[in-house]
């Protein structure tokens, strides 16, 4: 078994019409040890920006540490919030200095950018950024996250509809892996207002 | 076969832990008290390394008294949790301590809480939770018994269930168990299970923390006194 897959999880982000979509299970395990159910891997880092981190458990708890610590000094210095790209360059950068110790995470970063643009990005754990124009995965649902994703995700939708695209997605990837499930928490971000929902799954 | 487990209920949270010290296949000892009293407020439960639980939870509980001493005010639950979980974490990949932990503490505010934190430093506040071979059992146990909010009786029943049901099923399951409670009048022992006793005589009273009182406010720890070069070389005499 991989130390990736020793809490399990399930995680993904979508692009809408101005908006976007971030989700995940809410399970923390051990093997296949149901630890808790009420999991957070999804944090909010501003009012535009958004970053899920899948992988171990330890680690993400870590990582989202000092990402909020390098956020806030940046604010403080700055006077102004990050745009997701520097953010996504700062994620890989921090995750590429442990390049031969990495924290086991492959984080899924998505915001609004300038022009409110919505943004989605992900890297492995020794930060290679991927940038994606439709959806991106991670975790151990991330075979089964693509499938449904693949089939369900349509171009340009408005925040409802990609709320409902992205928690059926995340919903029937999860039934298809033993270690993530439990529910779900769903992110929509809009210019104007972020939608939180958490979603009741199969409880078993 | 170490059993740690924790049920968090109505403004109390009692951890329970197996006293058992076990080297390869020989007992040495089955009145070994594995839980800690942090502070007045806290308690710490561990298991794992044997060694390494006794340094990290002696190490973590001295740091939580030195807080309290330098500021005046003891740390919150989560404050505590999160610190012992920092700890953790930083040692994990340089020189790790195999030490699995169940957090409970009182807050005036907060009222109780219960923290489950692994060898890896997993840090999650949970209602109830186990760990260690034991938990293959009790976990479940948990989830058919544990209701919001029960009362003393009720946990202190669901515990007896749980040490009844790892005597039957848990193969080397340990003979006896600690049972601690922490609540608004502080945290203490509440009871033991025992199947049998020690030849070594009675056991010994478990380490309570020091008494802190809280140091006035104008004095600064901080700033060398004049006295401090007077008292230099001194101290490692006696």
């Amino acid at each position: 078994m991989q130390i990736t897959s020793y809490n399990g999880s399930a995680l993904v982000a979508m692009l809408g019409k101005n908006c976007f979509a971030i989700a995940s299970d809410r399970r923390l395990g051990v093997n296949f040890q149901t630890i808790a159910t009420d999991y957070q891997r999804i944090f909010q880092i501003h009012d535009k920006l958004f970053i899920g981190l899948s992988g171990l458990g330890t680690d993400v708890q870590t990582l989202f540490q000092r990402l909020k610590f390098r956020h806030k000094l940046y604010q403080l210095r700055e006077e102004r919030n990050m745009r997701p790209e520097t953010f996504a360059s700062l994620v890989s950068s921090m995750l590429y200095e442990k390049r031969f110790g990495p924290y086991f995470c492959e984080p899924i970063i998505a915001g609004l950018g300038e022009d409110n643009a919505p943004f989605i990005c992900t890297t492995d754990l020794i930060g290679a950024k991927q940038f994606s124009s439709d959806f991106v995965v991670s975790g151990t649902a991330s075979e089964s996250l693509y499938g449904a994703c693949e089939s369900m995700y349509k171009p340009d939708l408005e925040p409802e509809d990609l709320f409902e695209v992205i928690s059926q997605a995340l919903l029937s990837s999860v039934d298809r892996d033993c270690i993530s499930g439990w529910g779900g928490i769903v992110y929509v971000v809009t210019p104007d207002q972020i939608i939180t929902k958490t979603l009741k799954g199969r409880m078993d | 076969m170490e059993c740690l487990f924790g049920i968090q209920g109505d403004k109390f949270t009692i951890i329970v832990a197996d006293t058992s010290q076990v080297q390869s296949i020989v007992v040495q000892k089955t009145e070994e008290d594995k839980i800690m009293l942090l502070d007045s407020h806290k308690l710490l439960g561990t298991i794992g390394e044997n060694g390494d639980r006794v340094q990290f939870s002696e190490y973590i509980q001295k740091n939580i008294l030195l807080y309290q001493f330098r500021n005046g005010i003891p740390l919150s639950t989560a404050a505590a949790a999160n610190f012992t979980c920092g700890e953790l974490a930083h040692a994990l990949r340089k020189n790790p301590y195999y030490v699995n932990m169940m957090i409970a503490g009182y807050d005036p505010e907060e009222g109780p809480s219960l923290y489950y934190l692994d060898y890896i430093a997993t840090l999650h506040k949970v209602k109830s939770g186990a760990l260690g071979y034991g938990a293959y059992f009790v976990l479940s146990l948990m989830d058919k018994y544990y209701s919001k909010n029960m009362s003393l009786d009720a946990a202190l029943d669901l515990v007896d269930k749980c040490i009844a049901e790892l005597k039957t099923r848990l193969m080397g399951a340990p003979p006896n168990f600690v049972i601690k409670i922490v609540d608004e009048n502080g945290a203490r022992e509440l009871a033991w299970r025992k199947t049998v006793e020690d030849i070594n005589g009675p056991r010994p009273t478990p380490a309570t923390p020091i008494e802190v009182k809280s140091p006035p406010r104008h004095i600064s720890f901080r700033s060398p006194s004049p006295s401090s070069k007077e008292r230099k070389g001194k101290g490692r005499q006696k």
